[in-house]
């Protein structure tokens, strides 16, 4: 436990102290000076603050997209299907998690590509944000099906028998229990979309045509400007969207029951 | 006479090749405290969820107050349910479980926080009102659980099998209160259990089930004092059974009889008149208020006998093991059974 803290809160700090170096215009040596340079250009420049909304609002979307679709799907895997049926659909969705991001990813290029599956139906939105926020729904999918299933899973049948029982209808029953019941492990599920959506670059390269996500701009300062302190500045972004996530999903106390 | 509560004309249900209802007819009569009762897997809970809709029938009618309810979901049926393992709504409190049935009938809310708080003091819980059903007692959440239902007022409640999960004490307690609430109420409860004697102290009248089907329907003391089969006498009570030979030779005719183990005397308490045995005492069972004495007859079936530890001590009645004695019973306490069911299937 003490070497998981180390570890993990470790790494972490050094990002953190590493953004607030700066570097050697000259020689691109790190200078060990302290200072705020790294974020005052973070929060002045026009682009850092697009591609800072744009990655929020792109990981917001898949984690409702994701919620969306997942729903239905672990809905029927938990309460419909038969136990084998069950058994086959969790292999179904386990599998792709096993095959490569990079083939996965290549794959929605092609679906995306003019001329591909897509295009030839006359429904392909071509490279961009909507392919980006397609292809990353489908990536991250399992992550929320998954929990969902398990909640639902240990949802009793006679908990919806009960509100039918009372005189609750089917849509009300799925408002007034299923869903309330479910609400923490959706929580759980779309910190995995959230966080994965808002640390990802290379979905955004591949489909995402010229547009760039806060990924890109840590990659690009890194390996491209040589620019290590700022790459950790931009990096800090993601890890403080999500703790303010998680400290209003704590307050929902949906954190309690995991 | 009123309209029955429910009424099953040949209820059957099947599951794949399973048969677990096999064409039950039954009427409940308004009003009534009725039990059905069975050892598991003998279709009483299957029976009592095609009552509340959630389970369709194979085929067969199920009505309620005269009106034919099949193929009708449970939220547009008169009825509700107190679930065995109370499903009470975890993410709610307890005053937001019991309104729930009035809230999704869409009641004001003034009359249904009244309701639903006179509801909760009739299962003395009033003080519990914004407490989490997990901050509860198995026995506190039974009485949410049965306050959640009577709050709707329905024409009958279904009880699966509510005090199962109690302890004996609590149980015996709840057996009480719950025939107390049903009084007051005047709703007609149905009650599933295993437990003959749960079974015994609240009804007023008793379906024993058995694979499937009703082997009798009868008021506590007639189920008891005349059994209609074997199994029902075994099931409802201790029984010492006569069959065949032993039975022409005890009896002194053929047939199938039964003799309850506190209707036969031991020793010394042999009435004048009694039909008598003897035997040896096989072995001598302690349980406080009462001892059972298994005498093994000379004519062969070995009889269980009740007496009361009135008088002696338990060294003097330990001592009889072993023992020849002479036991008799009253003429008039010997139960002739008809055929079982399916013994009956089987020879023919």
């Amino acid at each position: 436990m003490l070497w998981l803290g180390v570890l993990y809160l470790g790494s972490l700090a050094a990002l953190f102290i590493t953004s607030l170096w700066s570097v050697d215009a000259f020689g691109g040596n790190i200078e060990r000076i302290w200072n705020l340079d790294n974020y005052r250009d973070l929060f002045t420049i026009e682009v850092y603050r697009t591609i800072t909304v744009r990655t929020l609002l792109i990981a917001a979307l898949v984690t409702v997209i994701d919620a969306l679709l997942a729903f239905p799907i672990a809905l029927y895997m938990a309460k419909v299907a038969s136990p084998r049926l069950q058994r086959i659909l969790v292999i179904a969705v386990l599998t792709p998690l096993w095959a490569s991001y990079l083939v996965k990813a290549y794959a929605w290029r092609g679906m995306f590509a003019s001329g591909g599956p897509l295009d030839s139906v006359g429904i392909s939105p071509g490279y961009g944000l909507a392919a980006t926020v397609l292809t990353l729904s489908y990536l991250w999918l399992p992550y929320m099906i998954l929990p969902m299933y398990a909640g639902l899973e240990r949802l009793p049948s006679s908990l919806i028998e009960a509100s039918a029982d009372l005189g609750a209808g089917t849509g009300t029953t799925m408002r007034r229990v299923v869903l309330p019941v479910l609400f923490p492990a959706a929580v759980a599920g779309s910190i995995f979309t959230f966080s994965l959506t808002l640390g990802d670059y290379i979905a955004v390269k591949i489909v995402g045509g010229a547009n760039q996500m806060l990924g890109n701009v840590v990659y690009d300062s890194f390996l491209t400007g040589n620019n290590l302190p700022f790459a950790a500045a931009v990096a800090t972004i993601p890890v403080a969207a999500m703790l303010v996530y998680l400290a209003a999903v704590r307050r929902t106390g949906a954190l309690d029951s995991l | 006479m009123s309209t029955p509560a429910v009424e099953l004309v040949a209820l059957t249900k099947s599951f794949g090749d399973v048969t677990a209802v096999d064409g039950v007819d039954l009427t409940i009569r308004d009003g009534e405290f009725f039990s059905m009762l069975g050892p598991s897997g003998s279709g009483k809970t299957t029976v009592l969820r095609m009552i509340a809709g959630f389970e369709q029938p194979t085929s067969g009618t199920v009505r309620l107050a005269g009106q034919d309810v099949t193929g009708r979901p449970p939220f547009a049926r008169d009825v509700n349910t107190v679930f065995q393992d109370y499903a009470l709504f975890p993410h709610m409190d307890v005053l937001a479980n019991v309104e729930y049935g009035l809230r999704v009938k869409k009641v004001p809310r003034a009359e249904r926080r009244e309701r639903a708080m006179a509801a909760l003091e009739s299962v003395q819980l009033a003080g519990y009102a914004g407490r989490r059903p997990t901050q509860l007692s198995g026995g506190q959440r039974q009485r949410v659980a049965l306050a959640r239902a009577l709050v709707n007022r329905p024409r009958v409640l279904l009880l699966d099998e509510p005090l199962g999960a109690l302890d004996l004490k609590l149980r015996r307690a709840m057996q009480l209160e719950l025939k107390d609430i049903q009084r007051d109420v005047g709703i007609t409860f149905v009650f599933v259990t295993h437990d003959q004697e749960e079974a015994l102290t609240m009804s007023d009248r008793i379906a024993v089930f058995r694979d499937g089907r009703i082997e009798q329907v009868a008021a506590p003391a007639d189920l008891y004092e005349s059994p209609a089969s074997p199994f029902v006498a075994g099931f409802v009570g201790t029984s010492n059974l006569l069959e065949g030979e032993a039975a022409r030779s005890l009896v002194g005719r053929a047939g199938t009889f039964s003799i309850r183990p506190e209707k036969i005397h031991l020793g010394d308490e042999v009435h004048d008149g009694d039909a008598t045995a003897p035997g040896v005492v096989h072995d001598v069972v302690y349980l406080g208020s009462v001892n059972h004495y298994l005498v093994r007859l000379d004519a062969g079936p070995t009889l269980t006998v009740l007496r009361q530890n009135l008088r002696g001590t338990t060294d003097e009645a330990m001592a009889l093991r072993g023992q020849r004695v002479t036991v008799g019973w009253a003429p008039e306490h010997v139960i002739e059974l008809g055929a079982d069911q399916q013994l009956q299937k089987e020879e023919s």
